[in-house]
């Protein structure tokens, strides 16, 4: 981060200025750029973690109707792909990973890597959303959207069944589950738990829903980072935006891999895969 | 601001080979009967993959003290908000005869 680097386009910039010798970038409040990028990741920070107490308050929510309502979570947690979760943590880890390398690319002032590497990010941002959506048709076929929004409840309670026969049926998937390991759940208490998966998915859609929201800022975020990119705007001395661009997208890994063991991995091994 | 040596792309790597171990182990676990441990494992397994991205891509290892202090406090906050939720939600059925 010194100035006296000057293999950088930026730098090269900053040395053509005669009359004041400091960066295009630098605003006038800071005294040196590692001043303006230590307060403006510190900003970042904060920022971060009124979002992390945002999560926060969701995933607390979540855990105590968890305990309440255990087996119902258990209900839908299994009805849903653990193995697209599963890819779908690769993925992101993987997106991490290049942004990782975007930022790096930035501080050693290697544009083209740079841009490379904000391509493979949003590529791999891209397929993380498909697969969400893949997930959501999913649910959406099996009639698991909570309430009546859409006009398709739960079996028990709406015209799924007629729909789509086989499909959606918890109720009866608990009483099928429960005889398999000798246990006998009369219908109409399996079709109480059904009714109560319906806080399980209501958390299911506004997580991964607000996840899948900040992915697509991060999306934009990236477009932006990479429009600059391809200027040339990044160099040793100044690439700001993008470690602040990392930072929001490591964030928003962090949240998934907490979303991915909470809401896919509850007592798996008693459902199906 | 300290000035800091930055983390290599092979340190990158290997931290992502060590998040996809980490997932590919919570995925594993998980079809394991362990009883109360399974949220348990799956939990500490989301957090020191969670601690590897904050340390290492998020470059908090590499960062000034004041930084470290604001993500840690944030973090004893969020600690706050989930244990005195929970300390309450879990205890008041012990109250009631």
């Amino acid at each position: 981060m010194s100035t006296s680097d000057t293999t950088a386009t930026g730098d090269q910039a900053a040395l053509e200025t005669t009359s004041s010798e400091h960066h295009p970038a630098l605003a006038h409040q800071f005294d040196s750029m590692a001043q303006q990028q230590g307060a403006a990741t510190f900003g970042m920070w904060v920022f971060l973690l009124t979002e992390i107490m945002m999560f926060g308050g969701l995933f607390t929510a979540y855990l105590i109707y968890r305990i309440k309502y255990y087996p119902a979570f258990v209900a839908g947690s299994t009805s849903i792909s653990v193995s697209w979760g599963f890819t779908n943590t690769l993925v992101l880890i993987a997106s991490s990973f290049t942004m990782a390398m975007a930022v790096w690319s930035a501080h050693t002032g290697k544009r083209k890597p740079l841009v490379g590497f904000l391509i493979a990010t949003m590529i791999l941002g891209a397929v993380f959303l498909g697969i969400k959506g893949k997930e959501y048709y999913d649910k959406y076929d099996e009639c698991h959207i909570p309430g009546h929004v859409i006009g398709k409840g739960f079996n028990a309670w709406g015209g799924c069944s007629v729909q789509n026969p086989g499909l959606g049926n918890i109720a009866q998937e608990i009483v099928e589950h429960a005889k398999e390991s000798g246990e006998t759940i009369p219908l109409p208490s399996a079709e109480q738990t059904a009714r109560q998966t319906e806080i399980f998915f209501s958390f299911y859609f506004l997580m991964t829903g607000l996840h899948a929201f900040h992915m697509i800022i991060g999306m934009l975020l990236m477009t932006w980072l990479l429009l600059r990119a391809r200027r040339g705007d990044f160099g040793p001395s100044y690439y700001t935006p993008v470690e602040l661009g990392g930072l929001y997208w490591h964030f928003v890994d962090i949240v998934w891999i907490y979303l991915f063991p909470l809401l896919y991995l509850i007592s798996r091994h008693k459902g199906a895969a | 601001m300290a000035e800091h040596a930055h983390p290599t792309p092979k340190l990158y790597f290997i931290i992502f080979i060590t998040l996809a171990f980490f997932t590919c182990a919570t995925w594993a676990i998980a079809f394991l009967d362990l009883g109360i441990f399974n949220p348990i494992v799956a939990l500490a397994i989301a957090c020191t993959k969670a601690t590897l991205v904050i340390l290492f891509f998020m470059h908090i290892r590499y960062s000034d003290r004041l930084t470290m202090l604001t993500v840690s406090l944030g973090f004893f906050w969020l600690m706050i908000l989930i244990t005195l939720s929970l300390s309450d939600y879990l205890s008041r059925t012990l109250l009631v005869r």
